[in-house]
C-alpha cells in the first residue's frame, strides 16, 4: 500500500473503528461498571447504589472498593448451593442432550443426500419460533391435569396424574427441548463429513457394530461432541426462563438467583456480585469454546 | 456416497422430530379451543383470536416489539457487516484480540449478565429506561450474530473477483458496492433476519432494560404465563409461529430460486 489520500484512509479506518467503538461502549464499559458496582455498598436511593465514578477522587475510588458482597456470597450458602445446582443441572442436561441428539444427527447424516438440507431446515425451524413460547408449550403438557397425564391415562399406562411440572425433571425436559438444535447441528456437521469406508473396513475386518461405533464414529465426531456440549452447557448454567417456568420454587439456579436479587430484593450490588460469580464459573468453558471455535474456523477449507 | 438408513436411523429421526414438533403443534391446536381451560378440549373456536386483537396492552406491546426489532436489526446488520469486514480483511490491527473477544463474548455470555450490565451502564450515563435502551441492548447483542454469519460468507469468498475489479480501475468503494456487497448480500439478509427474530424473542435482556414507556411482547407474555395458562397467549403464539413459518418458507424459496438462477 503506497500513499493514499487522507480521506480514503479515514474511510477504511472507519470500518473496524465503528463496530469496535460500539462494542467498547456497550459491552466492555458496562461490564467494568458491573465489576465496580459489585464492589460497592448498597444504598437506599435511586439508583440503589453509591456513585460509580468520581474522577476528582481517584484515591477515594480505590479505598471505596470493598468485598462485602463477595463475602456475603461465601457466607450465605444459598449462593454456593445455587452455583453447584446450576452446574449439576447444566451438566446432566448436556449428557441428556448428547444421548438424544446423537441418534438424530446420525440419522440425518445417513439420510439420502437430497433430504439432508430439508432435515437441517426442520431442525432449525423450531429455533426460529420464540424460546418463551416453546417453554410455555411444555407447561400445558406437564401440568398434573395436562396433556401428558391425559395421554398416558388414556392409554392405561398410569392411574394417577403425573406430577412433573415444578420439578427438576421438568427443567431437564425444557433444556433438552430448547437446546436440541445447538447439539444436533454441530454433531451433524462432523458426522456428515465422516468417511464411510472406515466403517466398511472395520466391518470387513470383523469388528462388531458397537465396537466400530466406539473406536471410529465417536472419535471422529469428537469436535462436534465438544462444540455441541459447550454450546449447550454454557448457556444452561445461566438459564433463567426454563427453571422459572418449569422448575418451581425448589429448583435453585444461579441465573434465577441473580434475577430475584435484582428484581425482588432490589439489591443491585449483590446482583452484580452474583453476575461476576457466574462469569467466573463460565470463564473456563468460554475459553475452551473460543479455542474449539477458532480451530474449527481454521480447519475450514 | 452410498448410504442406507437403518431401522434405527429412521426410528430416531421420527421420534426426534416428533419431540421437536409435537409441543408446538399442540399449542396451535389448543389455540382454537372453545374452552377457557387450556388443557380441556371444548370444541373448535376462534374466539381467543378475537380476544387477542381486542387486548390493547398486548397489541401495543407487539407494536413496540416490532419497532425495536426492525430498528435494532438494521443497526446490527450495518455494525455486524463492518465488524465482519474488519475481521476478515484487515489482518492484524491494533487490539484485534480484544475485538474478537468482544464479538464472541456476548453470544456465549448468559443473558442475565448482559442484561444487568447494560442496565447498570444506562443508569450510570443517566439514560431513561425504555424504547431506546432496549434497542441499544438488542443492537449490541445481535450485531455479534450478524458478524459471525457474514464473516463465514466472506471467508469462502473468491477474492480474485475484487482484484479483477480493482485491476480494471474501480476504486475500493466502488468495488465494494458493485462486487463485494452483491456477493455477500444473502448472508447480510440472513444476518438481518436472525437479528430480527432474536430481538423479537428476547425476554431477559429486554426485561432488564424496559421502562414504564416500553414493554415488549415477550415481557407481556411472560407476565401472563406466570399468572397461569391463558388461551389468548396460545393465540398470540400461534400467530408468531405462523409468521416465522411463512418467513422461513419464503426465505427457502428465494434461496432456491437464486441457486437455480446461478445454475443456468
Amino acid at each position: 500500500m503506497t500513499e493514499r489520500p487522507f480521506a480514503r484512509r479515514l474511510m477504511t479506518g472507519l470500518v473496524p473503528a465503528v463496530p469496535y467503538l460500539w462494542l467498547g461502549v456497550f459491552f466492555l464499559v458496562p461490564f467494568l461498571i458491573v465489576l465496580k458496582i459489585s464492589l460497592s455498598d448498597p444504598a437506599v436511593a435511586q439508583p440503589p447504589y453509591k456513585p460509580v465514578f468520581d474522577w476528582s477522587d481517584i484515591a477515594g475510588f480505590f479505598s471505596g472498593l470493598d468485598f462485602e458482597n463477595f463475602e456475603l456470597l461465601t457466607q450465605d450458602d444459598l449462593y454456593l448451593r445455587a452455583t453447584l445446582s446450576s452446574v449439576r443441572i447444566a451438566a446432566i442436561s448436556t449428557v441428556l442432550l448428547l444421548l438424544v441428539g446423537f441418534p438424530i444427527a446420525y440419522g440425518m447424516a445417513r439420510a439420502p443426500e437430497r433430504y439432508r438440507s430439508l432435515l437441517v431446515a426442520l431442525v432449525i425451524l423450531p429455533f426460529w419460533t420464540s424460546f418463551l413460547i416453546r417453554i410455555y408449550a411444555w407447561v400445558a403438557i406437564l401440568k398434573p391435569e395436562g396433556l401428558l397425564t391425559q395421554a398416558l391415562m388414556g392409554l392405561g399406562l398410569i392411574t394417577e396424574p403425573l406430577d412433573i411440572l415444578n420439578t427438576e425433571t421438568a427443567v431437564y425436559i425444557g433444556i433438552v427441548y430448547a437446546y436440541l438444535p445447538f447439539m444436533v447441528l454441530p454433531l451433524y456437521a462432523t458426522l456428515e463429513k465422516m468417511d464411510d469406508t472406515l466403517l466398511e473396513a472395520a466391518l470387513d475386518l470383523g469388528s462388531p457394530p458397537w465396537r466400530s461405533f466406539w473406536t471410529i464414529t465417536v472419535p471422529l465426531a469428537m469436535p462436534g461432541i465438544v462444540a455441541g456440549s459447550l454450546l449447550c452447557f454454557i448457556p444452561a448454567v445461566g438459564e433463567f426462563v426454563i427453571p422459572d417456568l418449569l422448575g418451581g420454587s425448589e429448583t435453585l439456579m444461579i441465573g434465577r438467583q441473580l434475577w430475584s436479587e435484582f428484581f425482588s430484593n432490589r439489591d443491585w450490588p449483590l446482583a452484580s456480585a452474583v453476575a461476576i460469580l457466574l462469569l467466573i464459573i463460565l470463564v473456563v468453558p468460554i475459553v475452551i469454546y473460543r479455542d474449539v471455535e477458532a480451530r474449527r474456523v481454521e480447519a475450514r477449507p | 456416497m452410498n448410504r442406507r438408513l437403518s431401522l434405527f436411523n429412521v426410528t430416531s429421526l421420527v421420534i426426534g422430530f416428533a419431540f421437536l414438533y409435537l409441543p408446538i403443534l399442540l399449542l396451535v391446536i389448543y389455540s382454537f379451543n372453545a374452552s377457557r381451560l387450556v388443557t380441556v378440549w371444548g370444541g373448535f373456536s376462534t374466539q381467543w383470536y378475537g380476544a387477542l386483537f381486542r387486548n390493547q396492552a398486548l397489541m401495543e406491546a407487539a407494536w413496540v416489539t416490532l419497532r425495536i426489532a426492525l430498528l435494532s436489526a438494521t443497526l446490527a446488520t450495518i455494525l455486524g457487516t463492518l465488524a465482519a469486514l474488519a475481521l476478515t480483511r484487515y489482518g492484524r490491527f491494533p487490539g484485534r484480540t480484544l475485538f474478537t473477544g468482544m464479538v464472541y463474548a456476548p453470544m456465549v455470555m448468559p443473558e442475565v449478565i448482559t442484561g444487568l450490565s447494560l442496565l447498570l451502564f444506562f443508569v450510570a450515563v443517566d439514560l431513561d429506561r425504555g424504547f431506546w435502551t432496549i434497542t441499544l441492548a438488542h443492537t449490541t447483542l445481535t450485531m455479534c450474530f450478524v458478524t459471525v454469519v457474514v464473516q463465514s460468507r466472506l471467508m469462502t469468498f473468491d477474492r480474485s473477483l475484487e482484484e479483477a475489479a480493482m485491476d480494471l480501475g474501480a476504486p475500493p468503494l466502488r468495488t465494494f458496492f458493485s462486487v463485494t456487497l452483491p456477493l455477500i448480500a444473502p448472508s447480510i439478509v440472513a444476518g438481518f433476519l436472525l437479528a430480527l427474530t432474536l430481538s423479537m424473542d428476547d425476554l431477559v435482556i429486554a426485561s432488564f432494560n424496559a421502562g414504564p414507556g416500553a414493554t415488549t411482547l415477550p415481557i407481556k407474555i411472560y407476565s401472563q404465563v406466570r399468572l397461569g395458562l391463558s388461551p389468548e397467549v396460545n393465540a398470540a403464539s400461534t400467530i408468531l409461529i405462523g409468521i416465522v413459518t411463512l418467513g422461513v418458507i419464503a426465505a427457502t424459496l428465494l434461496s432456491k430460486r437464486s441457486a437455480m438462477r446461478k445454475a443456468h
